[in-house]
């Protein structure tokens, strides 16, 4: 099948060469011994290099604002009219840090352990050990920057638990974390932006990334309000550009939440890496009906006082009030005593799933468990129990019309975050010479499966604290001060930014962007989604291929293509949520295993929890594009444990 | 239930709007946002061009979406967002008028969509710390008392959606400042800069052609957080010592 008018530069390389550039010797120093290993620019030439940020999330924000107080230039991008809007915002829980300010035995060591544990040993052993140590140079960082993350009486920060640990690190502004981090880096960025080290581009969404023999030199815009089209150019380029949740198209995503940015680098030859590590978050409120447009999520933090549960009798109709105490079935807690609600989400979600396909189900479409507040309102207390989740209280009302204080929460898992992204080294960088990738658009941390309160702490882990020293590594070897828009990868690049606007505006069809990617959502979510299996994959991969076809040919698309046009904008945002949803596809269906997240049902121990395939796929999963018609190819990055041996995860 | 909606309808920034009318099915569960949608893909299914209309995250939080609805900014409901009103809120034969928030200082782009980017550029003359990453002690070095860490949080959780200022007669963005000037004010790390963010946020938003307050209340009757009149004095208390201690004179 041929996507019209898209095609990547004709030197195409499929066979990736992946280099992590990870530190060897001591973990606990290495962090250390390679930022004194690596090239620094001096003050005066720093100004001569210019950086162009994407996306003013918390890791292009925290970034963007960080490289200029250092002396570089640099422009950050954003689709939004503001550069508070970024979907950050939207985290509500919290955001680990291994302080120890609770004495429970917390450590940079055990930060480190649970995260390569939650994500099940498919994470590089040395990125994660940096995140922990960095993480609490942000609380530090954060606290002055004026973020008023929650205290205690006495005047010091206050934490609460989280899925997947057993101690407490979580730092939280109640359920608002994410806005007030962001708050901060926005506010630093608009420090930045004030003293013209930083030039904000609002409105302005990028659609290609421009090479300058092999290396990023630059983006291709456009304005959204104007339409115009405009060139950037740099000395190297960063995306910030968060996840690809939205494939599902019903996620918890924001609605413009997308994931060109990474597909056009993918498409320029980027590694894209795990793209079927998707997150699937186990509390948010069930779906009402076809008109709806997104999820809303609830804070996992609700599960340190709520309990879930389900009815013990098949097709219960009587409401949660009438259903005794015996003839409730706290699933969690009975199959997994030591951790019980507070597993890992991936857990979590899987056991919701069960149950509701079993037949246990509540709500009106039987996909609803309990999240119940009772038994901690009469252990706590109104009042403790709304310092803690009065927000969200409030939130579930408003949406549901429901009050938890009354009755039990309805809840359902819906996709929330993407643990796949693409590849980078150790220094952030993707195996295009001057990309990186930050935050949530690059596949570093995590695994297989996210642990909670962990996006927040490494959206700012990699902006704050990581490219500031890692850039320079790139730069001190290119040539400072590119500026060359007329150059012929510039030219190509606008072409095929131009050639696609104008092929989506002439197809002329019949169906609208939104009813392509409903469709899309429906496909990957049944087949792709909580539970995986060949079979399923192998149906999906065949109808996102159809489907694709028929954007293609029967799209539709009206108004002008100067000025703002948001349904120009959601087409192209679906057409590459095409390309990434066939990508995700192909990469459950060769990943025979198990692990995290990705949940093949082939391959499970008899207690139904996830079997992983440490001697075949202890690996990382690159794909690289080999142009429109052909599948993308698979590499491979295998994956050394030499701290935290793989072992079956047990939460019982 | 059948709903009349009187959309405003503005092809550009010079362009002259108008109302246009339509009729939309909705059911109760359907999110005001929701039910634009389905107006949306009724217009383009007609081949018709859609209304543009901000919005994003859709809880409340991001502070994108933001409409006037039969007079009231971001509709019916208290401290709501325009995402989060449902149609419940409505009955069967309402007629309902849409237009965007409207002041010089937030020009249209299109339809319900607006230029907001002036408060970006009042943050940037002041709505910060002006502290270098890396720089920070260790967070537990500063202890602040619970009530204040808790009201500095509820000054914070404006998110920057313009409601105040479509709702003032005076299209002032004194809420909007109070809320950032009170946050920042309140907690020990805004003390160094206090005066000269007050001074500078207001500079700035008078060159934005911003209106001055005349106590309506209508900013905080309308603000989705709640964010009280309080925040105001905050601002002009700040403003008068500034301007009486001279350490913020520029």
């Amino acid at each position: 099948m041929s996507t019209p008018g898209i095609h990547a530069s004709s030197e195409r390389v499929t066979n990736l060469t992946l280099e992590s550039k990870e530190p060897t010797g001591d973990i606990a120093t290495s962090w250390q011994r390679y930022k004194q290993a690596s090239s620094k620019v001096s003050p005066a030439n720093k100004r001569k290099y210019t950086v162009i940020v994407v996306g003013s999330g918390l890791a292009g924000a925290s970034a963007a604002a960080s490289l200029s107080e250092l002396g570089y230039n640099v422009h950050c991008i954003s689709f939004h009219d503001s550069p508070r809007r970024a979907h950050s915002i939207a985290a509500q829980g919290g955001i680990n840090a291994a302080k120890n300010y609770q004495n429970d035995n917390d450590s940079v060591w055990g930060l480190f352990y649970d995260t390569v544990k939650g994500g099940d040993f498919r994470a590089r052993e040395s990125n994660v050990y940096r995140l922990a140590q960095v993480s609490t140079d942000i609380i530090d960082q954060c606290v002055a920057q004026g973020v008023p993350f929650a205290r205690e009486y006495g005047g010091y920060l206050a934490n609460r638990s989280f899925g997947g640990a057993l101690v407490s690190r979580t730092f939280y502004a109640q359920g608002q974390t994410g806005q007030q981090l962001l708050l901060g880096a926005y506010q630093a960025l608009s420090k930045e932006i004030g003293r013209g080290g930083v030039k904000m581009h609002t409105w302005s969404e990028v659609l290609e990334i421009v090479l300058v023999d092999g290396h990023a030199k630059g983006v291709v815009m456009r304005n959204l309000k104007t339409g115009e089209i405009t060139r950037l150019a740099a000395d190297a380029v960063c995306l910030a550009t968060g996840g690809y949740g939205n494939v599902f198209y019903l996620s918890t995503n924001a609605m413009k939440s997308n994931c060109t940015a990474s597909v056009r680098a993918y498409r320029r030859g980027a590694g894209f890496a795990n793209p079927c590590f998707t997150q699937i978050h186990p509390t948010c409120i069930p779906v009402s009906g076809d008109h709806q447009s997104k999820l809303t999520l609830m804070s996992e933090s609700l599960r340190n006082d709520g309990r879930v549960w389900v009815p013990k009798k098949k097709g219960e109709t009587r409401p949660a009030s009438q259903i005794p105490e015996d003839e409730r079935d706290y699933y969690l807690e009975r199959i997994y005593p030591s951790f019980g609600n507070l597993v890992p989400r991936d857990v979590a979600s899987r056991a919701a799933k069960k149950m509701c396909d079993a037949g246990y189900g509540v709500g009106p479409s039987g996909y609803g468990v309990y999240l119940d507040f009772g038994a901690a309102i009469d252990r706590l207390g109104n009042r403790a129990v709304g310092d803690r989740y009065k927000s969200l209280f409030d939130m579930y009302e408003r949406i549901t019309g429901d009050s938890p204080w009354q009755t039990p929460m309805r809840i359902y898992p819906a996709s929330h975050y993407t643990m796949g992204g693409l590849w980078v080294d150790y220094d952030l960088m993707t195996n295009i010479p001057g990309l990186f990738a930050l935050g949530e658009a690059n596949f570093s941390d995590h695994g297989a499966n996210r642990l909670g309160a962990s996006a927040l702490m490494q959206g700012l882990a990699d902006g704050y604290f990581v490219i500031p020293y890692t850039i320079g590594n790139y730069l001190k070897e290119a040539k400072a001060g590119f500026s060359d828009t007329n150059h012929e990868g510039f030219r190509e690049a606008e072409d095929l930014v131009n050639k696609k606007i104008d092929t989506l505006m002439g197809i002329g069809g019949s169906q609208t962007p939104d009813a392509f990617h409903k469709r899309l959502g429906k496909i990957i979510w049944d087949k792709c989604g909580m539970s995986r299996t060949e079979e399923g994959l192998k149906e999906a991969l065949g109808q996102v291929k159809e489907l694709r076809e028929e954007f293609w040919s029967d799209l539709r698309v009206v108004g002008g293509k100067d000025g703002l046009n948001q349904t120009l904008e959601t087409a192209g945002r679906v057409a590459d949520f095409m390309d990434l949803g066939e990508m995700m596809v192909l990469d459950a269906l060769t990943r025979d295993e198990s692990c995290g997240a990705h949940f093949r049902e082939e391959h499970q121990h008899p207690d139904g929890e996830a079997k992983r395939d440490d001697e075949n796929y202890c690996h990382g999963a690159i794909w690289a594009f080999d142009g429109d018609g052909n599948e993308p190819v698979r590499n491979t990055e295998s994956l050394t444990f030499n701290y935290v041996p793989p072992s079956t995860r047990s939460y019982k | 239930m059948k709903i009349t909606l009187n959309v405003w309808r503005q092809a550009g920034p010079q362009a002259k709007g108008a109302f246009e009318k339509h009729q939309v099915d909705v059911i109760p569960e359907m999110s005001f946002l929701e039910m634009l949608d389905v107006l949306n893909e009724q217009l383009l299914g007609d081949g018709k061009e859609p209304f543009a209309y901000d919005h994003d995250c859709r809880e409340g939080i991001c502070g994108t979406c933001g409409a006037v609805v039969n007079g009231v900014p971001h509709g019916p409901g208290d401290k709501v967002t325009l995402c989060q009103v449902h149609m419940r809120s409505f009955k069967d034969g309402d007629e309902l008028w849409l237009e965007p928030f409207r002041a010089s200082a937030f020009p249209i782009v299109k339809d319900l969509v607006v230029d907001r980017s002036s408060f970006d550029r009042i943050i940037q003359a002041g709505g910060f710390v002006d502290v270098r990453t890396g720089a920070a002690q260790d967070a537990n070095n500063l202890p602040i008392s619970k009530p204040v860490a808790d009201e500095a949080f509820d000054y914070a959780a404006c998110i920057g959606c313009g409601a105040c200022v479509a709702a003032c007669p005076n299209a002032a963005a004194m809420l909007f400042m109070g809320a950032k000037v009170s946050h920042l004010g309140l907690l020990p790390q805004g003390q160094p800069e206090r005066d000269q963010r007050a001074l500078n946020m207001l500079s700035q938003a008078d060159a934005e052609g911003f209106g001055s307050c005349t106590n309506h209340g209508e900013c905080s009757a309308a603000c989705p957080k709640g964010v009280p009149m309080k925040a105001i004095m905050r601002m002009n208390a700040d403003v008068v010592r500034a301007a009486l201690t001279e350490t913020g004179t520029e």
